[in-house]
């Protein structure tokens, strides 16, 4: 599987911390501006609700897949589920992968979200597109590179 | 109200980008100019009916549109529909790039 969107990032705290702030869905609240109602178990659904005020205040849910301490967990989604005039139940879910690991002075932490669709190389150049504002011909020889390289 | 664009909307874009055929379709495709299929079809090892068939896919997506002249059915790309989906993922990678900001400073910050 190729990934969608991936970031990583380095934090100065050890790896527990780190852990601790992915994996207890309270400190997760905290940090990812989202009220979670129960705790992350594999194998089962957390209910959240948004609780920035750029958001409405809508009802979603993760389904967790995988809490492995002290560095991978993953969750199923509808990624952008944040409008709560919108019926989402039939969008599909990508998968988030969260992997920490102990740097010399702190935590990496990699997140990739796959599952746009099983189309996800299109997905990465559609990603490569964004930002052109120069038009259909610049696109078009994106995607001739494209080509040309694989 | 303009509602914020879900994943729904951009499967049809990207199902219709996973196909080399297709791909090399759109490359032909010009904004301004319509094209007949024959000029389309090209070297491309495809039936007519098959390009026919491949260049309503893209139009289904969003991706093309066709324009009648005369008894032909010709051929134009749509550029926003791509734009729009990686726009969509952007809008995404962003969202995650504050998120982990937020999370720098929940682990940093104590």
């Amino acid at each position: 599987m190729t990934d969608a969107i991936k970031k990583v990032i380095e934090l100065r705290a050890p790896i527990d911390r780190v852990w601790r702030a992915i994996s207890d869905s309270t400190e997760f609240s905290q940090w990812f501006q989202a009220d979670f109602e129960s705790p992350f178990v594999a194998g089962s659904r957390s209910y959240a609700t948004m609780n920035s005020q750029s958001c409405g205040r809508v009802r979603w849910f993760i389904e967790v897949v995988a809490v492995e301490a002290p560095n991978r967990l993953v969750f199923r989604w509808q990624p952008s589920a944040d409008d709560p005039t919108l019926d989402y139940s039939s969008e599909p879910m990508t998968t988030v992968e969260f992997t920490l690991r102990p740097t010399d002075t702190g935590t990496e932490v990699t997140i990739v979200e796959s599952g746009f669709d099983a189309l996800v190389d299109p997905a990465r150049r559609a990603a490569a597109f964004a930002g052109n504002t120069k038009g259909w011909a610049f696109q078009a020889d994106n995607l001739v590179r494209y080509f040309d390289e694989n | 109200m303009k509602t914020e664009a879900t994943t729904a909307q951009f499967i049809d874009v990207f199902a219709a980008l996973a196909d080399a055929n297709r791909q090399a379709l759109l490359l032909k495709l010009d904004a301004s100019q319509s094209r007949s299929i024959t000029e389309l079809a090209g070297d491309l090892p495809l039936t007519r009916q098959g390009v026919t068939k491949h260049l309503r896919a893209l139009e289904r997506a969003g991706l093309a549109r066709s324009a009648r002249s005369g008894r032909e059915t010709r051929f134009l790309a749509e550029p926003g529909a791509l734009r729009e989906a990686a726009g969509y993922l952007e809008r995404i990678s962003g969202q995650w790039d504050q998120a982990l900001e937020r999370l720098r400073q929940h682990v940093e910050d104590q």
